[in-house]
């Protein structure tokens, strides 16, 4: 049994979906082929079982604390994140002149997806490094790379991400941290920062936190916030790490779950003031940060996959193991009990679980490859389609996993009863740890109106547009394959009532009604996750049609047919949920809306 | 001193393996396959020889089907240098890879041979023994540390009871157990190395071994489920059922 992910779903969705191998046509992935993909996806598997696996309970039980001066957790996560850097994953996607192996995108997020199946909050620190090194690299200056950037790829400084603070997280616009120039290019921060993942530990040289905060002279709101590098240590000229910089950790939040990722209120500038260095220019820092918000958001979402995705692996194997029960048709009592996969409301959360997760994988990777074609193709036009593209799919693939493979981890435990609401089995903590990610990266709230309020709307609906004509065209190409009618013809039904329901409200909104066209905007981004899942359901069953019509490889087959059994369920079940809400997109439901606050 | 590492491809040790519906064998078809793990082991000891200066090249040898050249990859991507792979589809056995193997060590003129003790799909532990015999060369099994001498090798061994460090002369046969080393992971950018590396193909043929097998497999079952064991309150009473039993 695979413990993280089915391989076999994996190298179907990267090579028979995706075409990964085709990226090999780009000139900065010439080297590569499916040998050398396959290659680093082993070994991130072993990585990941070896080193990653076994400590994900021990570090949800034993979480780390801070004694005043510095932070202490179990010795494993050092380990494995030693090992992890030892291999090679911190610099996988950058050029071989960085130390890396110019791994593709879409690769390389395969990786990454291993390592937070098999644990999360170890994770968690190399993603942080791996974002902060992502944004340093397109918006620091050629000395703050050397200085900064280099070390993070190596793995000898960690980095964070500091944007939220006590009074401002949804609301960026309203962070208060201030940075006062001191010349030499120095400014000095103060302020508190909340929620910083990764925000102290001992487990590299030092932390690079990547800061928003205001220059004296900043505009109110979003366009005053520039984006500032403030390390743990002061880090001189020639890169060598010196004494402790003016940052302080104020204390340890104490979370649900990702329980081993040390998450900080971090006060900045005490004492004389935290010192930092200004990225790019002044009041630019939030475009910086969104710059990197497609990738980083996509990743929570493909995070989300994998936990949904570990869980059901766990519930599976445990369906087929667990004798529990007789079927209804088994009168005698003295018969040998069945396995619960055999029972049909087992099998209803089995089903319900791998279409979310393969769903959900499906539309991350599916994300991750665009990625790689927006960066690597010469063509202006092409590239401003898919920068389009990826705009209005980001919410989705951020939203929709984090909301239906958490479902997936609750329906694990309910597989297993009694025993998987103990910490005797996994299933309970991936439920935890996946608990947040419907939260952070911008809540699912906030992702709903970025859809429904602005990506849908802007330029006359041009993203909405090229979505639907990408659904459209998938629609065509599944005409004529009967085994796929049934998805076919709900998901065409479904894409014409949404784009139906998303002028309508467009011109609510137009018209002036804001309010009323924006209430219901996490029914809307719900019923556009669905639709844009359905669309993912579609394309995996048109590749598993065909390969069964040119006849599989001997174990192959049963891997299709299974492709074609969810493709219905999604059409039969899944469908029907999203018309759910599109009835209530069309009936302008203000209830919520209108109630008296004294009324609740 | 050149050094010789014959590799298997075997069933990943973290698949569940199962019996195919007829008892011919064990299913194959969509399971992951990775390198022998004693074999890692003995690529990485040759691999830390080179390191230490000791070795000069790693030969990494398989015979196996067309795709055991990603073993042979792998095995490169940890740090050996060149790769031969004979090609053979159907089920090998010890003999007739041991004959291979002292074909390839005639051409090849390695001073030292490192192999697994065993290769976890068969658990035969034969290979290693077996070429060692027709060479006629020393061989040093199950071994836990291996320190090269000038034109000897010491390999402390694991036997029953303890260790036991003997003195072999060379060129010798070494097979490896589990506590030699920690092999260490195929890195990324070795990867990408290991891509540029040669690998020969050869086939039987072309060493003159006849591979045809002298084992039929009769039937293949999954071992008897175990059976629900019962909790003794004391050594008393565990005797006295082991005596029930007729185990005692
Ligand atoms: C474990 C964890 C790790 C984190 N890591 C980091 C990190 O590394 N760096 C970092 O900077 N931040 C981090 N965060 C912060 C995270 O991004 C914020 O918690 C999140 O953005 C929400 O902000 P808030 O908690 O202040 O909630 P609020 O903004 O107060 O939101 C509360 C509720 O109100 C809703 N809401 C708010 N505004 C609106 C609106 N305009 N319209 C509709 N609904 C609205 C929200 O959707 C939410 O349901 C982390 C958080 C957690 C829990």
């Amino acid at each position: 049994m695979d413990r993280i992910v089915n391989r076999r779903d994996l190298a179907f969705q990267l090579y028979e979906v995706l075409d990964a191998e085709a990226l090999t046509s780009y000139p900065r992935f010439a080297d590569h082929g499916r040998d050398t993909f396959d290659a680093v996806i082993d070994t991130a598997e072993r990585l990941a079982l070896d080193k990653f696996a076994p400590h994900a309970a021990k570090a949800d039980a034993e979480e780390p604390r801070f004694d005043g001066q510095r932070v202490h957790m179990i010795p494993e996560i050092g380990q494995a994140l030693d090992a992890y850097v030892a291999a090679g994953f911190m610099a996988a996607h950058r050029d071989e002149a960085d130390g890396g192996m110019a791994l593709p995108w879409t690769i390389a997020q395969a990786c990454a997806a291993l390592f937070t199946g098999a644990n999360a909050s170890t994770t968690a620190y190399p993603f942080l490094t791996i974002a902060a090194a992502n944004l340093l690299s397109v918006h620091g200056n050629r000395d703050q790379r050397s200085r900064y950037l280099q070390p993070m790829l190596e793995g000898r400084f960690f980095g964070t991400m500091c944007l939220s603070e006590p009074q401002a997280g949804s609301s960026l616009g309203d962070i208060r941290t201030r940075a006062e120039p001191m010349g030499a290019g120095r400014y000095r921060l103060k302020g508190a920062k909340m929620w910083i993942s990764g925000g102290d530990h001992e487990l590299s040289e030092t932390i690079v936190h990547l800061v928003l905060a205001r220059l004296p002279d900043a505009p109110p709101g979003v366009k005053g916030i520039s984006l500032f590098i403030v390390p743990k240590h002061h880090v001189d000229d020639a890169g060598q790490v010196g004494a402790r910089n003016d940052v302080a950790l104020a204390g340890l939040n104490h979370k649900m779950g990702y329980r081993g990722t040390t998450n900080c209120l971090l006060n900045f500038g005490e004492r004389d003031g935290a010192v930092g260095e200004l990225v790019g220019e002044p009041h630019k820092g939030l475009s910086y940060m969104f710059h990197m918000m497609n990738e980083a958001r996509v990743g929570v979402g493909l995070g989300a996959t994998m936990m949904g995705y570990a869980g059901y692996l766990y519930s599976l194997d445990y369906a087929r193991n667990r004798p529990q029960g007789r079927r209804p048709d088994q009168k005698d009592p003295a018969s040998p009990p069945v396995a619960i996969i055999e029972h049909a409301d087992v099998r209803r959360m089995l089903m319900q679980q791998k279409v979310y997760v393969e769903g959900a994988l499906a539309l991350t990777l599916h994300c991750a490859r665009l990625i790689d074609q927006r960066d690597q193709t010469e063509d202006a036009e092409a590239r401003a389609a898919l920068v389009r593209l990826l705009d209005i799919l980001t919410p989705i693939a951020k939203a929709w996993p984090s909301e239906y493979c958490l479902d997936a981890n609750r329906l694990a435990i309910q597989v297993l009863g009694g025993y998987g609401y103990t910490r005797d089995y996994p299933v309970e903590r991936l439920y935890r740890d996946n608990r947040l990610n419907p939260i952070h990266e911008g809540t699912n709230g906030i992702q709903g109106l970025d859809l429904l309020g602005r990506k849908a709307m802007i330029d006359g609906g041009a993203a909405f547009k090229a979505l639907m004509a990408e659904i459209e065209a998938t629609l065509a190409a599944a005409e004529a394959v009967h085994a796929v009618a049934p998805l076919r013809n709900a998901l065409a039904r479904l894409a014409r009532r949404a784009a139906l329901i998303t002028a309508d409200l467009g011109r609510l909104a137009a018209g002036g009604d804001v309010a009323t066209a924006l209430a219901n905007s996490t029914p809307y981004l719900d019923m556009m996750g669905h639709t844009v899942i359905g669309w993912m359901w579609l394309r995996q069953a048109l590749v598993a049609a065909a390969a069964l019509d040119a006849g599989p490889a001997a174990g192959d087959r049963a891997f299709y047919e299974g492709k074609l059994a969810a493709a219905r369920f999604f059409a039969a079940q899944e469908i029907p949920r999203a018309d759910a809400q599109a009835a209530i997109l069309e009936s302008h439901d203000r209830s919520a809306l209108d109630i008296d606050d004294a009324g609740f | 001193m050149k050094v010789l590492v014959p590799v298997k491809r075997v069933v990943d040790y973290n698949v569940k393996v199962r019996v195919k519906a007829d008892n011919s064998g064990v299913e194959l078809a969509n399971v992951k396959m990775s390198m022998n793990p004693f074999d890692e082991i003995a690529v990485e000891e040759a691999v830390r020889l080179k390191e230490a200066g000791t070795a000069t090249e790693v030969v990494v040898v398989s015979i196996g089907p067309k795709q055991a050249q990603e073993t042979i990859r792998t095995g490169l991507a940890m740090g050996g240098d060149r790769g031969i792979l004979v090609e053979y589809d159907a089920e090998t056995e010890p003999l007739a890879v041991a004959k291979l193997l002292k074909a390839i060590a005639a051409e090849e003129n390695p001073d030292l041979v490192v192999l697994g003790k065993q290769a976890i799909d068969d658990d035969c532990s034969q290979t290693g023994q077996m070429l060692a015999q027709l060479l006629g060369w020393s061989q040093g099994t199950f071994a836990s540390k291996v320190t090269p001498g000038d034109g000897t090798v010491d390999v402390t061994r694991e036997i029953d009871g303890g260790l036991e460090t003997i003195q072999l002369k060379m060129p010798a046969v070494v097979t490896a157990d589990l506590r030699l080393n920690e092999p260490r992971y195929a890195s990324l950018p070795n990867i990408m190395k290991a891509k540029k590396k040669e690998i020969a193909m050869k086939t039987p043929a072309d060493y003159g071994v006849d591979m045809t097998p002298r084992l039929s497999t009769e039937r293949v079952e999954e071992p008897p489920e175990r059976q629900a064991g019962v909790m003794v309150e004391s050594v008393s009473d565990l005797v006295a059922a082991l005596k029930e039993k007729g185990a005692l």
